[in-house]
């Protein structure tokens, strides 16, 4: 029984047909419910808003400032208020998957074909997530700074014309095999050390898991922050 | 499947992370230990010690990481072994 608990799948999907395109079914699955989770809190935390914040709105307004705080130190003081929304929402969204990957026992749920587990240990999920932030300071960096944004690829001298434009590639390239590896490796260490001793000795690398993913969704919010601020300073 | 090409996956995904564990291995080495020498200093600034040397031990972590996606790339889903 424990065996079939900690069996390692790696790229096997469930696969679905839709509108001729091929999607990965199981991380659609648990994408929704992590979107559904930070919704409902959301809403219920705003519902009836108080002067003084009590239960559930005083745990959201602290996240809000969790998260306003890392805009607020990698985009700096008079142009963050914009980016709170973009960042807050790759946070929120890497943290309640991590979390949500590595505490909820998926296992017991079978599926057809692959199995459900943090949507972010799906390559295309990070792809998605690091190509929104590209656009987004491309977009900060001509909202700011116009045609003049093209200046910082010759800068400090044309010479690192090449290495500025490499970049740009490297950044979202980054971006996403450091979340995906990351979580991707916690599972299989989690799953081989099931497999190798069922009980008790996997409790302090799921811990390290938990940690581990949570400072994986701060790199990943400060990261997409520094190269905004980077790009409209 | 040839047995040549999967007998070089298997070592190549093993030198893959252990060539890029020694890099951050180091590095990871270098930034606890001037952490330590900070806070031996100044044990008052705890805190933003903490946060920027854990932040730090994840990027350079994520090198060895990249050497892990090439690992899991040649295990997994090896472009040489199909057809």
């Amino acid at each position: 029984m424990f065996f079939s608990l900690a069996a390692v799948e790696v790229g096997t999907h469930l696969y679905w047909e839709f509108a001729g395109l091929t999607v990965h079914g199981q991380v659609l699955l648990v994408t929704w419910l992590v979107i559904a989770i930070i919704l409902t809190i959301a809403v219920l935390g705003t519902l009836n808003l108080e002067q003084v914040p009590k239960g559930l709105q005083n745990f959201v307004e602290s996240v809000f400032e969790y998260v306003s705080g890392i805009a607020k130190d990698q985009i700096g003081e008079y142009e963050y208020r914009p980016w709170v929304p973009f960042v807050g929402t790759l946070f929120l969204f890497i943290f309640v998957a991590n979390w949500l990957g590595a505490l909820v026992p998926w296992k017991l749920i079978t599926l057809p074909e692959g199995e459900l587990a943090a949507p972010t240990n799906d390559i295309n999920t990070t792809v998605a997530l690091s190509l929104l932030t590209s656009i987004s300071y491309f977009y900060g960096g001509f909202k700011a700074k116009g045609l003049g944004f093209f200046a910082r690829y010759i800068s400090p001298t044309p010479i690192f014309l090449p290495i500025n434009i490499l970049e740009d590639f490297t950044k979202p390239l980054s971006l996403s095999f450091r979340l995906f590896g990351n979580i991707l490796a916690d599972e299989i260490v989690v799953s081989v050390l099931c497999l190798l001793v069922p009980l008790f000795v996997p409790l302090p690398v799921m811990v390290l898991g938990i940690f581990a993913s949570s400072v994986q969704a701060l790199v990943f919010s400060t990261l997409s922050a520094a190269y905004i601020g980077e790009s409209i300073e | 499947m040839n047995p040549i090409i999967s007998g070089a996956s298997v070592i190549a995904a093993g030198l893959a992370i252990g060539l890029a564990a020694i890099g951050p291995g180091i590095g990871q080495g270098t930034a606890a230990a001037q952490a330590v020498e900070g806070l031996a200093r100044q044990p008052e600034a705890e805190g933003k010690i903490r946060g920027t040397l854990l932040l730090s031990l994840a990027f350079m972590e994520s090198l060895t990481i990249y050497g892990l996606v090439v690992a899991l790339c040649l295990l997994f889903a090896n472009p040489f072994t199909g057809g």
